[in-house]
């Protein structure tokens, strides 16, 4: 059993620990809410000498990409953490730093879009960038936060996969929670995660070359389709990472998606984020009732894991998915949209869409789901999406 | 497990004492934690915090709805509709006041309620009206449910002496005026 001390900490800083850990060239960042913490932490460790990271401090999230991107070319490995506002005005490098092929790890403590105004928790500024070309993976708790910035950058650096990672958590529910993480043996964590050396591409000056030229379509394509095939190989690689990191660590959390209690259920409840603990309660509730209910956690939203969600909900009778966010083309929340893409045959589901600007999800608005999941059982084909509406 | 909702306002340190708790709990062995609730971030405004104590790994992510304890940092939110919204029968309710029992508006189905005037206790000791490791200690004292000695250690660590001082102040002059 790896060595490990425990701790009371916010998921804020269960990400700072986790990144300090994974020993990074370069951090650069600017503070925003419910994410500001976690840099805060770490330009501590910096300034008392515990990591030996540079930390630049810059006039802007757009800059904080950039500039962890230009030390990315020189082969450093580099972190910044950011949330919503922060996360759009950083599009334009964020893009890039993806097809660019860098790896890397940027924690999102994420948060609600505007307008209206709101500084709380959602999932909509990350599932609006999910197509821009980086690995998500959503966590539930401070405990896998601290986790998947290991495994993210272990992921992230594989030289199969060489694309960013975005550890996503729930601002405020878990930005903002503390409890108890075990925080592992620096030892443990070099032993998982091997230094970082590129060879693919580096600013080197004893060796010239140009980055990113201007390129025609015909040889785009050939990017676009390479950048696609890795994120199919980390849909594989994943998973053994997980599995490696439980043989050093002793934790596993499931690869791309966690099944709880599904074996013989008929209903399926998919979750992703913080909501997934009050789920497990509420699944475990309705199981004590006799309905046969199970869950599936949606843990990667990129690579999305279409074959393994399909499995999953293969045979169920119904199936409901809970986003913490809207698309707003199809009248759903987007990890409905894609399940229902991924779903082989006519179940009869529905979107449920809650939690938006810091509502809570809490265990009656799970009864309601569950409820509506009985009402529409025998149903099959999409129904209406339920709105886990709130009293003003 | 044990659901504790905490009323406060803005400045009194109701998220500090809350970790303060969670860290007790969790380094003598225990499973606890807190999710704070924030509206507008100024002083004085209402805040709230949900916190959990279990023997083991606590699932739920979500706020207290129906708390066994309530921890009231200012008497001055008693008559808020929030304050003892979903209050489970023989609840615990800590209150941070000057009054006496009979000058509170408090549900008849409590069960101990216990009165410090832990904003008194900080102004003597620590020369701020900040009353959250005086609470920390009547809650200790009126529930029982964080090791008094690994409690003050902590307040030691994050706040120093004086604040231990306090705690030690309201653990001894807490009154149970019920239960």
């Amino acid at each position: 059993m790896a060595k490990s001390t425990v701790k009371a900490v916010s998921g804020n800083t269960a990400a700072a620990l986790g990144t300090a850990l994974c020993s990074p060239d370069l951090i650069a960042a600017y503070p925003i809410t419910p994410q500001s913490s976690v840099v805060e932490y770490l330009a501590q460790l910096v300034a008392d000498g515990d990591i030996s990271a540079t930390m630049i401090q810059v006039e802007s999230e757009h800059s904080a990409m950039s500039v962890v991107q230009g030390a990315a070319a020189t082969g450093a490995r580099v972190f910044t953490a950011t949330s919503a506002q922060g996360l759009a005005l950083m599009y334009e490098p964020y893009f890039r730093m993806s097809t660019l092929r860098f790896p890397m790890v940027m924690a999102v403590a994420t948060r609600e879009m505007t307008s209206p105004e709101t500084v709380w928790s959602g999932q909509q500024d990350t599932m609006s960038v999910r197509d821009a070309g980086w690995i998500q993976v959503y966590c539930e708790n401070n405990q896998e936060i601290l986790d998947m910035v290991i495994q993210g950058y272990r992921l992230s650096e594989d030289k199969d996969v060489l694309l960013p990672v975005n550890v996503c958590y729930d601002g405020f529910f878990l930005s903002h929670l503390t409890e108890r993480v075990e925080v592992p043996a620096q030892e443990d964590v070099n032993k998982f995660l091997p230094a970082y050396k590129p060879d693919h591409v580096a600013f080197d000056p004893k060796r010239p070359m140009a980055i990113d030229p201007l390129t025609p379509g015909n040889i785009l394509i050939q990017y676009r389709a390479g950048h696609l095939a890795a994120m199919q190989r980390a849909l594989t690689k994943l998973e053994k990472v997980d599995e490696e990191f439980a043989s050093v660590f002793g934790r596993k959390w499931g690869g791309a998606i966690e099944e709880y209690r599904c074996e013989d259920a008929d209903m399926v409840i998919l979750t992703i984020g913080s909501m997934t603990g009050t789920a497990r309660v509420a699944v475990d509730i309705a199981r004590e009732k006799g309905l046969k209910l199970g869950l599936i956690k949606v843990r990667y939203m990129r690579p999305f894991p279409v074959e393994k969600i399909a499995k999953a909900l293969e045979g169920k009778k119904a199936w409901a998915a809970v986003d913490r966010s809207v698309c707003f083309g199809w009248d759903t929340g987007p990890m409905y949209m894609e399940a229902l893409a991924a779903a082989t045959g006519n179940a009869s589901s529905f979107s449920v869409i809650g939690g938006l600007g810091g509502a809570d999800i809490a265990l009656q608005d799970f009864a309601k789901v569950i409820e509506t999941l009985v009402a529409n059982k025998d149903k099959p084909g999409r129904h209406k999406t339920l709105w886990l509406e709130k009293p003003f | 497990m044990k659901e504790i909702r905490m009323h406060g306002r803005g400045g009194q340190g109701v998220v500090k004492s809350a970790q303060v708790i969670v860290k007790s709990v969790v380094a003598a062995g225990g499973y606890a934690h807190f999710i704070p609730f924030f509206g507008v971030e100024r002083k004085g405004s209402p805040v709230f915090g949900f916190l959990r104590i279990d023997d083991k790994d606590i699932n739920l992510k979500c706020q207290v709805y129906e708390p066994e304890v309530l921890l009231i940092y200012d008497d001055t939110l008693l008559d808020m509709p929030a304050t003892f919204s979903g209050m489970r029968d023989g609840c615990a309710v800590v209150i941070n006041t000057a009054k006496a029992a009979s000058e509170l508006d408090i549900p008849s189905n409590a069960g101990t309620v216990a009165l410090v005037d832990a904003s008194g206790i900080a102004m003597e000791v620590i020369g701020r009206n900040i009353p959250n490791t005086a609470m920390l200690g009547a809650f200790a004292k009126a529930t029982g449910l964080v090791g008094w000695d690994g409690l003050k250690g902590v307040i030691e660590e994050t706040f120093g002496a004086k604040n231990v001082k306090a705690a030690e102040k309201a653990y001894e002059s807490v009154q149970k005026v019920k239960g």
